[in-house]
C-alpha cells in the first residue's frame, strides 16, 4: 500500500509542469492605477517578489516652464498639478511666493483660502474613496461620493466659475470676494455632509468583505513610513500624528479647531478611517470658518509688476495627499530662477515596493488605492 | 500672516538660546563638534527660522545626514524634500538641496552641497531610504550622478531622452526628442 502511493506521488511529480517567476504588467491603461502608472510585478505563484514602477507618461516639464514665466502666470499651472484638489495646489504656490515677498495678507483672504482648501480636501477624499471603494469591488459607494462631490465641484463653479481647474486665488489673497451665494451654499453642504459621511460608513466600515479586503493588508510601521518620507494621511495611518496644518500653521488654520486623526496599524484599513475621519474634521473646519469669517478686504496691496527679492525659500502646506511644497530661488526678476515642485503622491509612490512586497496579487489595487496618488503631480 | 505665525512656531520649538544667534546655529556647532570643517556656508533667507541653510562639504555629506537624523537635539529623521538648481556661471554648478525636518523638535532645515560638473554626489539613501526616487529625479532631469545609490535610472523621461531639461542651457521647447515622423505608408502595389 505504501509503496504504490509512494510510487504515484513521484509520477504525479514527474508530469506537473515545472513552476517559474511570472512577470506581469499593470497598466498604463489599466483603470485601478488611477492614471497613467505602469507597475511591473514579479510573481512566485500569487505573491508578489518584486515591484517596479513606471511613470512619466504626464511629464509636462512643469518644473522648467514654471522658470520661463511670471509667478502670477504660474498660477494656472498648478491647478494641473493635483487637478483633484486644484485649490490646494494654489494655495501651497501663493503661500510659497507671499513667504517670498513677506506680505501681510488680509484676514478675510485666510480665511476663504481654508474653507475653498477644505473643501478641495473633501472633494479629493471623496474621489479616493469612491474609486477605492471601486476597486476593491463595492460600487453603491463610488455613486453616493459622486453625488456629494458634484456638490463641492458646484460650490467651486458659484465662486470661481469653473469646477475643475478653478484658478482660485491670486499672489497677495483673492481676486474678488466669494459671492453670498457661495457661502450659503457652503453652509448648506456643511450640514448636510456629516450625514452623508455615516451613510458612506454604514456601507464599508463594518462590512466583512471590505474588512478581509483592507485589514492587515499593505502594513507600515511608522519608523519605515518616515524613513521612506511618506506623507500625509499615508503617515498619519501609521499612527505619526503630523499635520503642517497643525505643525506649521498657514493660511486660517491658527485659529481653527481640529482634530488631526492617527490610525494604529498602518494597513489600508487604517488610512481609510484616517480619511473617513478628516473628511468629518474638514466639514468641522468649514462649519467654524463660515460662523468666524470677518468682513474686511480680500487682498494687500500687490504691485503691478511683481519682483521679489533675491533669495530662496521652501514652503509646503498639507495637500489632501500629503505634504505639496514649493521650493523657489528668485534672482530678483520678474520670473523665478527656479520651481521645484515637492511632489506628495511621487515621493508616496516611492513606498509602494515597500507596501507591496510579500503581498498577494489581487492587494496591489486595494494598496496603490490607499496611498491616493494623482499622477499629474506625480509626473509634472 | 502665515509667516509670523509660522516664525513663531518655529521659535517655540528650537532652543530659546538661539534667538539672537543666526538660525541653525547650534546645529553647525553640533556638526562642527563631530566633522569638523565639514560646513562651509550658512545662511537663512531674511533670517527665518525654518529657511536656514547649511551648506556642507560634498564627501562629509552622508555623515553628517546621519548625525542630524539620529542626535537627540536635531533627530531630522524625514527628508522633506532632495532637489537640485543648476547655476551655470558658478564654479561648482549643480546645487543639490536637501529639505529635512524634525518631529521631534518640530522644526526645518536645509542641507545644501554644491558639486563640479560630472563629480560624484554621496547618495543618501542609506540615511533616508525616502532619497531614492528624488535622486533618480534628480539624476534624470539634471544629470547629477550619486554614488553608492542602489538603482540610478531615469525615472520621468524615457531611457533614450539623452538630455537633462532642467539645466539652464536646455531650450524650453526642447532640443526636439519629441518630433515623430510619421513612416511612409507603402503604396498599394509598391
Amino acid at each position: 500500500m505504501f509503496e504504490v502511493e509512494s510510487s504515484t506521488r513521484i509520477e504525479r511529480s514527474s508530469v506537473m509542469p515545472g513552476t517559474e517567476e511570472l512577470i506581469i504588467n499593470m497598466g498604463p491603461q489599466h483603470p485601478s492605477t488611477h492614471g497613467v502608472l505602469r507597475v511591473i510585478l514579479r510573481l512566485d505563484g500569487e505573491t508578489v517578489t518584486d515591484c517596479d514602477c513606471d511613470i512619466g507618461f504626464l511629464h509636462r516639464g512643469t518644473e522648467k516652464i514654471g522658470e520661463n514665466i511670471t509667478y502670477t502666470m504660474f498660477i494656472p499651472y498648478t491647478d494641473r498639478l493635483d487637478y483633484i484638489a486644484a485649490p490646494s495646489s494654489n494655495l501651497a504656490w501663493v503661500t510659497a511666493v507671499e513667504k517670498l515677498f513677506g506680505w501681510e495678507i488680509p484676514m478675510r483672504a485666510h480665511y476663504i483660502r481654508s474653507l475653498v482648501a477644505e473643501f478641495s480636501r473633501i472633494s479629493s477624499h471623496l474621489l479616493w474613496l469612491a474609486t477605492h471603494a471601486l476597486d476593491i469591488g463595492a460600487m453603491t459607494v463610488f455613486l453616493w461620493c459622486f453625488r456629494e462631490r458634484e456638490m463641492v465641484l458646484d460650490l467651486f463653479e458659484t465662486a470661481f466659475g469653473a469646477r475643475l481647474t478653478v484658478n482660485a486665488f491670486r499672489l497677495g489673497g483673492l481676486f474678488q470676494d466669494v459671492p453670498q451665494k457661495f457661502l450659503d451654499l457652503s453652509q448648506e453642504f456643511a450640514d448636510l455632509f456629516p450625514g452623508r459621511i455615516g451613510d458612506y460608513e454604514t456601507l464599508l466600515t463594518d462590512n466583512r468583505i471590505w474588512l478581509q479586503r483592507t485589514r492587515g493588508i499593505g502594513v507600515i510601521s511608522a519608523d519605515d513610513a518616515i524613513d521612506l518620507s511618506l506623507t500625509g494621511p499615508v503617515l498619519r495611518g501609521s499612527g505619526v500624528r503630523w499635520d503642517i496644518r497643525r505643525a506649521e500653521p498657514y493660511a486660517a488654520y491658527p485659529y481653527l479647531d481640529f482634530v488631526v486623526p492617527v490610525g494604529e496599524n498602518g494597513d489600508v484599513y487604517d488610512r481609510y478611517l484616517v480619511r473617513i475621519e478628516e473628511m468629518r474634521q474638514s466639514t468641522r473646519i468649514i462649519q467654524q470658518c463660515l460662523a468666524q469669517l470677518p468682513k474686511g478686504p480680500v487682498s494687500c496691496k500687490v504691485p503691478r509688476t511683481i519682483k521679489p527679492p533675491a533669495g530662496e525659500v521652501y514652503h509646503s502646506i498639507e495637500n489632501p495627499k500629503g505634504e505639496f511644497g514649493f521650493y523657489l530661488v528668485s534672482d530678483g526678476s520678474e520670473t523665478p530662477y527656479r520651481v521645484r515642485i515637492r511632489p506628495p503622491s511621487f515621493v508616496n509612490l516611492g513606498g509602494l515596493k515597500k507596501l507591496v512586497l510579500g503581498g498577494l496579487v489581487a492587494d496591489v489595487v486595494a494598496i496603490i488605492g490607499s496611498i491616493d496618488i494623482v499622477l499629474g503631480e506625480c509626473d509634472r | 500672516m502665515p509667516d509670523e505665525a509660522q516664525s513663531n512656531g518655529q521659535e517655540e520649538g528650537s532652543a530659546p538660546a538661539a534667538a539672537q544667534a543666526p538660525p541653525a546655529q547650534d546645529l553647525r556647532e553640533l556638526v562642527e563638534r563631530e566633522y569638523a570643517g565639514t560646513i562651509l556656508e550658512q545662511s537663512a533667507y531674511k533670517d527665518m527660522a525654518d529657511e536656514a541653510t547649511l551648506v556642507v562639504r560634498l564627501d562629509a555629506l552622508p555623515q553628517v545626514g546621519s548625525l542630524l537624523r539620529d542626535h537627540p537635539s536635531a533627530r531630522f529623521r524625514l527628508l522633506s524634500d532632495l532637489t537640485a538648481a543648476h547655476f551655470p556661471a558658478e564654479e561648482r554648478p549643480f546645487h543639490v538641496v536637501y529639505h529635512l525636518y524634525s518631529f521631534d523638535h518640530n522644526r526645518r532645515l536645509r542641507l545644501k552641497v554644491k558639486a563640479h560638473e560630472g563629480e560624484q554626489v554621496p547618495s543618501v539613501v542609506s540615511v533616508w531610504s525616502g532619497a531614492n526616487w528624488m535622486e533618480r529625479e534628480v539624476f534624470d532631469l539634471f544629470g547629477v550622478s550619486f554614488k553608492g545609490h542602489p538603482d540610478l535610472r531615469r525615472i520621468l523621461l524615457p531611457e533614450d531622452w539623452g538630455s537633462h531639461p532642467l539645466r539652464k542651457d536646455y531650450p524650453l521647447e526642447g532640443r526636439g526628442e519629441r518630433v515623430y515622423t510619421k513612416p511612409r505608408r507603402k503604396e498599394y502595389g509598391e
